[in-house]
């Protein structure tokens, strides 16, 4: 990895004293705080650090695009030896393109949606060398050929939206090495990806990093992935650099408090022994549910997509069952027919006795307050224009509680959840990602629901902030007796949380079983390969 | 592990407050608000009765003085200020007095107008089964010019005040419901909104509590647009002469009366004519900059 003449040649990638100015009435005054970063020829480097580190703005300020707002307050930027502060935007451009390349967490965003893939990746070859036609076709064939594409005439006639998301980032890759940078920032390219897909773009970087000896400066949040892939670590806390070195030196033997934090935040792959009690009542029983999404109006020539095949499963009082999947297979749609968001197509859900598939609105609302969900995005979960105290009391007042009688509740419930009980006359944007899911566990609790469905519901949160969701949840089903539905696509997630677990693929639920069956003996082939998936599966953290 | 019952600390201004700190806010409103006071203080300002004429006063220059007889026969010595039309009635009053008909009308048919259309939106964005009849209908009303309703409407009924908002409001309907209706489609779909059906909230409370208030910043702008446009209509309609009778003076009908002697006599068309430009001035001012400042997108990147 440190190569030999590593001390002769200056360093592909040196970043001396870094410093990033934030605006005015930010939380901290710098993005980036004299930060100092190396990367060689032939190395990965991972920058860890979680939302808000500053790590992105690391890596558009060494491209040259750092948003309005953002500030380069000191530092240098050495590319090859070569300062890229004073540079003008011209040679910028250009460097930027043949010395260095980014590519980004969203590929749909980041490709043209109007314009086919190969007319993308000739516009990048037509702007930077003065190649004809003829070798422009044949290297873009070359280079889809190398990032793992058989039939490239196909791909370069595609408009992106005819492509998965995992292909599209095959794309952003072409274009960004077609030109051969020696220097790749990527800047969580996986992290919009499902975990099969994530693997092979993680293998395919490495590959190509080998094969052609760049360097590769790698952004993440997922310690899974810095275990897959780096070479060198630096962890990157409230935009300064808390520890960096070699991947096995930080992450098993990690000297600071908080790396060391991060990393015990990190949920393993083995199922926790769990007892449960066997014999508790049912709380939820599902039958043969399916759900199919009719062809929209007379006009329409789309199909009729089935979302859920006959699924069944059932929950006890007190337990956790775990639904694993990637997405588009169904899972979301499984939570929204349990909460009665949506009416399934066919089949029954048992709740206690009483069968909810498809009742009316109205005979539906006493029932109600016996499953309660709790969503994905906490920033879209809290109304922004009602104060915290409204929310909680929202629910028990449609069901005849008195208002100070709720308002007591809700105090009860904010303590539960450990928030202050006098942040009730708070608006939503107050609050930070973390403490919002909070919030909305305290809102669905504030019904006693038998039932709780969280949907994704520590999927977009930090790690550190992450663990202390899933303690949260655990607590607060052991304390109230609760069943739970779990939906995530992230198995070690599931592995924290779920007694029970059931994997689904395309509308199906393919193995189920408990959660120590399924980590350690998975029957399925598609199992196998979610688990062979994990990033980081192998690796022994610090624990 | 970082404190939780903290806020976060970047300080958040309200939208409203920024709204307050906002030039074409503040200029706007300022200029609306002294139109305002001149409407409701028109009787003292040295006006007189609108309607008095004097024969002898006829087309009288701006600046001189002349003679004005009141109801009673009593003839008073007056102040031109702005001068006089061709029947001698003193153009100042007219046009203060005309600010109220205009302020109203402008006011009032935006008013109504996004009442029913906001009713009309949140129907059919949030119950599908009404929205395409729902839809159609307002395709339909779109379909015809909104000055083409209006006249109808103000030729069936008799010409008065309230036919006359109401002729302006009708038009300017589809277009409110539309948007409101957009912005419920999308509202409808945030967690925030199935959260509360499984808490059980009623429909209309969803509505009126969940859906509503998170429509309001866009639906103020479209207000104040209608505003302009209602006070633009009344002129346009007095002009076309199927507005107000001319013994209610409104700056539009005062423009269409002089428009006959505009070579001759220039500002009797002028001063009303710069009355109704500001007023429409101020009104978009107002707009742009709650535009600006209310849009959340814009409150995020702050």
């Amino acid at each position: 990895m440190s190569l030999a003449h590593a001390d002769l040649a200056p360093a592909l990638l040196e970043l001396r004293g870094l410093t990033i100015g934030l605006p005015q009435q930010s939380d901290r005054p710098d993005a980036v705080s004299s930060l100092n970063l190396t990367v060689q020829r032939g190395e990965i480097v991972c920058l860890v650090g979680e939302s808000g580190s500053g790590k992105s703005s690391i890596a558009l300020a060494i491209m040259g695009l750092l948003p309005a707002g953002l500030t380069l307050r000191d530092g240098q930027i050495l590319l090859e030896g070569q300062d890229l502060v004073p540079l003008h935007t011209t040679a910028l451009r250009a460097l930027r393109a043949q010395r260095m390349a980014m590519i980004f967490q969203e590929p749909m965003s980041a490709l043209n949606p109007v314009m086919r893939c190969g007319a993308q990746l000739d516009e990048v070859l037509r702007e930077h060398t003065l190649l004809d036609p003829a070798a422009r076709t044949t290297k873009m064939h070359a280079i889809l050929h190398e990032v793992g594409f058989t039939d490239t005439s196909q791909i370069i006639a595609a408009y992106p939206h005819q492509l998965s998301g995992g292909q599209r980032q095959r794309i952003m890759i072409a274009m960004a090495l077609v030109l051969e940078p020696a220097l790749l920032i990527a800047d969580e390219p996986t992290t919009a990806l499902d975990v099969t897909t994530q693997a092979q773009i993680l293998q395919l970087i490495a590959s190509l990093q080998q094969r052609r000896g760049m360097g590769v400066l790698f952004i993440t949040h997922d310690f899974g992935i810095v275990a897959e892939i780096a070479h060198r670590v630096l962890v990157l806390h409230a935009g300064q650099c808390v520890e960096s070195g070699t991947r096995t030196a930080v992450l098993q033997q990690p000297q600071q408090a908080y790396t060391q934090q991060l990393i015990r935040a990190v949920p393993t792959l083995i199922a926790r022994a769990s007892n449960v009690d066997p014999n508790a009542a049912v709380v939820l029983r599902v039958q043969g549910l399916s759900k199919t999404y009719d062809a929209p109006g007379w006009f329409s020539r789309r199909k009729a997509t089935q979302a859920l095949h006959q699924i069944s499963l059932e929950i006890r009082r007190g337990q956790t069952l775990g639904i694993v999947g990637e997405s588009g297979s169904g899972k979301s749609t499984l939570a929204r027919c349990v909460a009665r968001l949506i009416e399934p197509t066919q089949g029954n859900i048992f709740l206690g006795g009483d069968d909810i598939a498809h009742r009316s609105a109205a005979s539906l609302r006493p029932l109600r307050r016996r499953v309660q969900i709790v969503f994905q995005d906490p920033y879209r979960s809290l109304n922004p224009r009602m104060t915290v105290g409204e929310a909680l009391i929202e629910g028990p007042l449609n069901y005849g509680v008195s208002r100070s009688q709720a308002l007591q509740n809700a105090a009860r419930l904010l303590a539960l959840v450990q928030l202050d009980p006098a942040v009730m006359s708070r608006y939503p944007h107050q609050f930070s990602g973390g403490q919002r899911q909070r919030l909305c566990i305290a809102r669905a609790l504030a019904l006693a629901p038998d039932l709780l469905i969280a949907d994704e519901a520590v999927s977009a949160l930090d790690v550190s902030v992450q663990a202390q969701v899933l303690a949260l949840l655990e607590d607060i089903r052991t304390k109230l007796h609760l069943a739970m539905l779990f939906i995530t696509h992230d198995l070690r997630v599931a592995a924290q949380l779920c007694h029970h677990v059931a994997v689904m693929s395309h509308g199906e639920i393919v193995e189920h079983g408990s959660a120590t069956e399924i980590f350690s003996h998975p029957q399925h082939p598609y199992t196998q390969t979610l688990l062979a998936a994990a990033p980081g599966r192998h690796f022994a953290f610090a624990q | 592990m970082r404190p939780i019952t903290n806020s976060s600390p970047i300080i958040q201004h309200s939208a409203w407050q920024r709204a307050g700190q906002h030039f074409s806010v503040r200029l706007g409103a300022s200029v609306l608000l002294i139109l305002l006071l001149l409407a409701l203080l028109a009787p003292w300002l040295g006006t007189v009765d609108p309607t008095l004429f004097d024969p002898a006063s006829r087309d009288q220059r701006p600046g001189q003085t002349g003679t004005i007889t009141t109801l009673e026969g009593e003839t008073l010595r007056h102040y031109f200020l702005m001068g006089a039309d061709s029947l001698g009635r003193d153009m100042y009053s007219r046009v203060i007095y005309g600010t109220r008909i205009s302020l109203s009308v402008g006011f009032l048919s935006a008013l109504l107008a996004l009442m029913a259309g906001v009713s009309l939106g949140l129907i059919a964005g949030y119950l599908r089964w009404v929205d395409g009849l729902c839809m159609r209908m307002m395709d339909g009303l779109m379909a015809i010019p909104g000055i083409l309703i209006a006249i109808a409407f103000v030729a069936v009924w008799r010409p008065s005040l309230s036919t006359l908002i109401i002729a302006i409001a009708i038009p300017e309907i589809p277009r409110v419901t539309r948007l409101v209706r957009s912005l419920v489609l999308s509202l409808r779909e945030a967690p925030y909104i199935e959260a509360a059906i499984s808490l059980g909230t009623p429909t209309l409370k969803i509505l009126f509590r969940h859906v509503l208030p998170n429509t309001l910043a866009p639906l103020l702008v479209q207000g104040t647009y209608l505003c302009a446009s209602g006070m633009l209509i009344e002129s346009v309609l007095s002009f076309l002469g199927v507005g107000l009778p001319s013994d209610i003076p409104t700056w539009g009908n005062i423009m269409a009366e002089a428009r006959v002697q505009f070579n001759a006599y220039p500002y009797t068309i002028f001063f009303p004519g710069a009355f109704l430009a500001l007023t429409v001035l101020a009104v978009n001012l107002l707009g742009d900059g709650l535009r600006d400042t209310l849009d959340p997108k814009l409150a995020k990147r702050l």
